[in-house]
């Protein structure tokens, strides 16, 4: 480096970024695929001097230089640039010469991502790989005095409720008197999790609709997924395939206006209504989706105009409190479908969630409880948000269900849990221990991301810029040369992959402890955990 | 597994008959406890029907505090059957002072209450006596219920009988249940023994429940004292069959529905569809899904089996006109009813409740994809 070459205080080696790419020069054919690809032009060419030194051999002879040049890849170092880890170059390279490797220490890149003074944001997932829900054992095995099931022959039903339970006597007496009854919708105990027409890329979306509508109409099994909040196209609002969907209404209402004028055409009622309160990824604030994305079908099915940031706000405008938003939103979300739709609404995980539940309780048409843990996705939310805020789902969910069976109504507000389940890969020993700590159900994006369409992201800051619309897999793009690397079809076959493995795992985890007609909510003397501390707040057993 | 034996004849048989169907079966319990039930009365207990009897076990200290709660209460004894065993107990049993059958008469303030006031008064009575036994260790009540008796006892089932001289005059009945046991815990709890009974109900199980859990959490939080003190997996059976017609109002039909109900295809078919998913949904909490027979008894003087959604336990129901048993296993039925037409006999199935009633005429059975016959119990 000359002397006078400036060093600014961001000014940074390829040493301290995160991500630092790896290059071989022998095995490079210079094709640039790997230039071409990069989503954050973390690669430029690069035209090395090179000087090599002869000396003679024998004691005859001088030495001398001789110069040449090389051309390859350079990686830039502006924090601007930095590589985020994807390998999309690793994975269009034709000679494996080029791999980005994690950095041995923490980087020095994410002090000077700041410029400006604008704070980290991405997308993506808390950067952290714990999981308390792969902790938890399943300790309580059927043996001799009661044969384990036969995960693969015996009956199964795999099945949770969705809607407002009456109480026995209340339900008997309600039907004798042809009283209302609130909806109730039997699904399956997995569903995919709210992310928006607009955060996901066309194919990403139509392709789990179609694995969806397969799993139901083909398998029979009642999966259903959540629009997020982004609205939902015409042409599903007014299709049979409705009935599967959960719409999900938040703070920006987006997409309302579409599906309200749609009410008089469909020919299905939907699955429910989920009213987004709050979100695990960043809570507290609202949905946010970059003007990168905001493209003329995204901007007409939102009804905004094309290419402005849609930043929702963190709380809905129209009210003061979750108690009035309880008894009018929901009520005037049943009132839109003549109550025949289940209305629930998702918040956080947070450590006021009992006040909302107590609340809810007392409402008779809130149709259950969504709560999103500390490590739920997102498209787009503030680096500081996601990390190091929210509330972690497992005790969350526990305290919840542990009040409403001290009230006796256990059975009659379903709580939904989601954030982290499978993060780590453990989709069914998570989904299955939520479930046995008290949840009707899980909900679940990232990991359907990662298996049906080949997410790259992780928990340790790898890619994450699902944000700027730049997903090198097409999944969180709007950008239709990204979004066609997407093959519908097969992102539909895999969803349909994960849910038969799941079912198949889920089965595996439930017959040994003698269980298999009924979902085991609330099954906690199965649980066990190795640690004491944890076990005691959970109220479950500690083995070691 | 344990074994269960019931029967219900028409003229009332000593429960010496059931012991004996144990004894021939024992092969499948260890002999660790046998537990009786035993309601339509004959005998003196005949004559009165409607006098709460006390079942117990009862120290000499424990007798005389029960005694004295009982005067405070206002009861006055009607009739007492105190077997204090005179012999060195059999090995494994331990040395009692007192096992008490005893009926009394209402107190006087009674007399003006309605009838529910006057039940969940006696369960009362019951639940006071057995924390007071538990507190001092001097007691062990099961029941406190017109026309019912019950004795439960550690041991091998025909010893325990013997020495209890169960086959005594005074002690006979047209309905008799009874389970030899096979232990599950290595420190036995006479209250974990079957059969269970609470306000008139009464079943026993083999097998275990591995719901057992969240039952207990939802039936405790019914807001009804009866719901309480669960020593064993299987006394929820009891409850739920309690709940179902008590609380909800519900046929013993019915009743299979709300622990093992059917599946979304069979419930699509079936006319009483909308009724039965209604009750499978907000009865969710109360499905079994272990391998279960259940065998109970009925305020009707009706018996019945339902056997559990896979059917993995045995049980069989067999008989003649007057004379009907119900047994885990079939050399249980032919010790004690030998002369029946066995090619009646009836294996009930995953979907299926027998019932035998008062008449004891036939074996009724409900097939769950069958109509109802009746939602409500009568
Ligand atoms: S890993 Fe991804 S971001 Fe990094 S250089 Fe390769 S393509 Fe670009
Ligand atoms: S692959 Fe796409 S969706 Fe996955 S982390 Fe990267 S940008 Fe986000």
């Amino acid at each position: 480096m000359p002397s006078n070459r400036p060093i600014a205080p961001s000014t940074l080696s390829v040493k301290d970024l995160l991500w630092q790419i790896h290059w071989n020069r022998d095995k490079c054919t210079l094709c640039g695929s790997c230039t071409a690809v990069c989503p954050v032009k973390a690669l430029e060419l690069g035209v090395f001097r090179k000087r090599d030194v002869r000396i003679a051999m024998g004691i005859q002879g001088s030495a001398d230089n001789v110069f040449s040049i090389y051309h390859g890849i350079r990686q830039k170092t502006d924090p601007a640039f930095a590589c985020v880890g994807c390998g999309m170059c690793s994975m269009v390279c034709p000679n494996d010469a080029i791999m980005p490797v994690r950095s041995d220490e923490t980087d020095k890149q994410r002090f000077h991502i700041n410029r400006g003074g604008q704070a980290r944001s991405r997308g993506g997932r808390r950067n952290s790989t714990d999981s308390l829900l792969d902790r938890i054992k399943f300790i309580r095995i059927s043996m001799l005095t009661d044969p384990a099931l036969d995960a693969g022959r015996h009956e199964f039903q795999i099945r949770t409720l969705l809607g407002r339970i009456l109480p026995p006597e209340k339900s008997l007496e309600f039907s004798r008197n042809n009283g209302w009854m609130p909806p109730v919708r039997e699904i399956y105990p997995l569903i995919i999790g709210g992310m928006s027409f607009g955060a996901l890329s066309p194919n990403m979306w139509e392709g789990l609709q179609m694995g969806i509508a397969y799993l139901n109409e083909e398998l029979g099994m009642p999966v259903r997924i959540c629009t997020g909040e982004g609205g939902c196209p015409p042409r599903l609002l007014k299709s049979r395939f409705l009935k599967y969907v959960i719409l999900q209404i938040a703070s920006g209402y987006f997409g309302w206006d579409e599906i309200l004028h749609a009410i008089p055409h469909m020919k299905e009622d939907p699955c429910a209504v989920e009213i987004k309160y709050g979100q695990g990824a960043k809570p507290g604030d609202g949905g946010l989706l970059m003007w990168h994305k905001v493209n003329r079908l995204i901007a007409a099915i939102r009804g905004v105009p094309p290419g402005v940031s849609l930043p929702s706000p963190p709380t809905h405008q129209t009210q003061y409190s979750i108690e009035e938003s309880v008894a009018k939103m929901i009520q005037s979300m049943y009132m839109a479908w003549g109550f025949r739709v289940p209305v629930y609404p998702k918040i956080s995980g947070t450590s006021t969630a009992l006040a909302v539940l107590n609340n809810l309780t007392r409402n008779p048409y809130a149709a259950g409880l969504a709560i999103d843990g500390e490590d739920g996705g997102t498209g787009a939310a503030y680096n500081v948000s996601m990390n190091h805020m929210g509330h972690p789902i497992a005790s969350n969910i526990r305290d919840c269900y542990l009040n409403l069976a001290n009230l006796g109504v256990q059975n009659e507000i379903p709580l939904f849990a989601g954030g982290g389940i499978g993060k780590n890969g453990n989709l069914a020993a998570n989904a299955a221990a939520l479930i046995m700590l008290g949840a009707s159900g899980v909900q679940t994006g990232k990991y359907i991301m990662q298996a049906a369409a080949g997410c790259l992201g992780s928990e340790s800051d790898r890619c994450n810029i699902c944000n700027i619309g730049k997903c090198p897999k097409g999944i969180t793009s709007q950008d239709p040369r990204l979004y066609r690397r997407l093959d519908v079809e097969q992102v539909a076959q895999r969803v349909v992959d994960v849910f038969l493995s799941f079912d198949t795992e889920l089965k595996k985890i439930v017959a040994p402890l003698g269980r298999s007609t009924s979902l085991p909510i609330g099954m906690s003397d199965a649980l066990g955990i190795n640690d004491h501390d944890a076990a005691q707040r959970l109220k479950i057993q500690y083995v070691v | 597994m344990c074994r269960l034996f019931a029967i219900t004849s028409r003229t009332p048989v000593s429960p010496m008959v059931a012991v004996n169907a144990l004894d021939v079966m024992r092969e499948g319990h260890d002999g660790s406890g046998v537990g009786l039930f035993m309601r339509d009365l004959g005998g003196p207990f005949k004559e009165i029907k409607d006098a709460p009897i006390l079942s117990g076990i009862f120290s000499e200290q424990g007798l005389r505090r029960m005694d004295a709660f009982m005067v405070n209460a206002g009861f006055s004894i009607l009739y007492d059957l105190a077997i204090r065993p005179d012999r060195i107990p059999p090995s494994g049993t331990p040395k009692r002072d007192c096992y008490l059958i005893r009926a009394y008469d209402y107190p006087v303030a009674w007399k003006a209450l309605d009838t529910r006031d006057i039940r969940n008064r006696l369960t009362g009575i019951r639940l006071e006596l057995r924390a007071m036994g538990q507190e001092k260790d001097d007691m062990i009540v099961y029941s406190f219920w017109p026309d019912v008796v019950m004795i439960k006892e550690i041991g091998d089932p025909m010893r325990v009988a013997c020495m209890l001289g169960l086959d005594r005059e005074e002690l006979k009945a047209r309905i008799i249940m009874a389970q030899g046991r096979q232990n599950t815990n290595y420190a036995i709890n006479l209250y974990a023994c079957h059969p269970f009974f609470i306000q008139g109900y009464s079943t026993m199980t083999n097998g275990e429940n591995t719901a057992f859990h969240p039952i207990r959490e939802f039936l405790e939080t019914r807001g009804f004292a009866g719901y309480s003190g669960y020593q064993s997996d299987s006394e929820v059976f009891t409850h739920i069959l309690h709940y179902s017609a008590e609380r909800m109002g519900l046929s013993i039909e019915a009743y299979k529905h709300v622990i093992t109900p059917l599946q979304d295809a069979d419930l699509e078919l079936h006319s009483d569809g909308s009724f039965l998913r209604l009750l499978k949904n907000s009865c969710r909490k109360l499905i079994i899904d272990g391998p279960n027979c259940v065998i109970g008894s009925l305020p009707d003087y009706s018996l019945f089996m339902v056997q559990d959604r896979k059917k993995l336990r045995p049980g069989v129901v067999g008989g003649k006109d007057g004379l009907y048993a119900f047994s885990s296993e079939i050399c249980g039925l032919d010790a004690v009813i030998p002369d029946r037409d066995q090619s009646k006999d009836f294996q009930p199935m995953h979907l299926d409740t027998v019932l035998v009633g008062p008449d004891r005429q036939e074996v009724k059975i409900c097939r769950q994809t069958d109509p109802l016959r009746h939602r409500l119990s009568a």
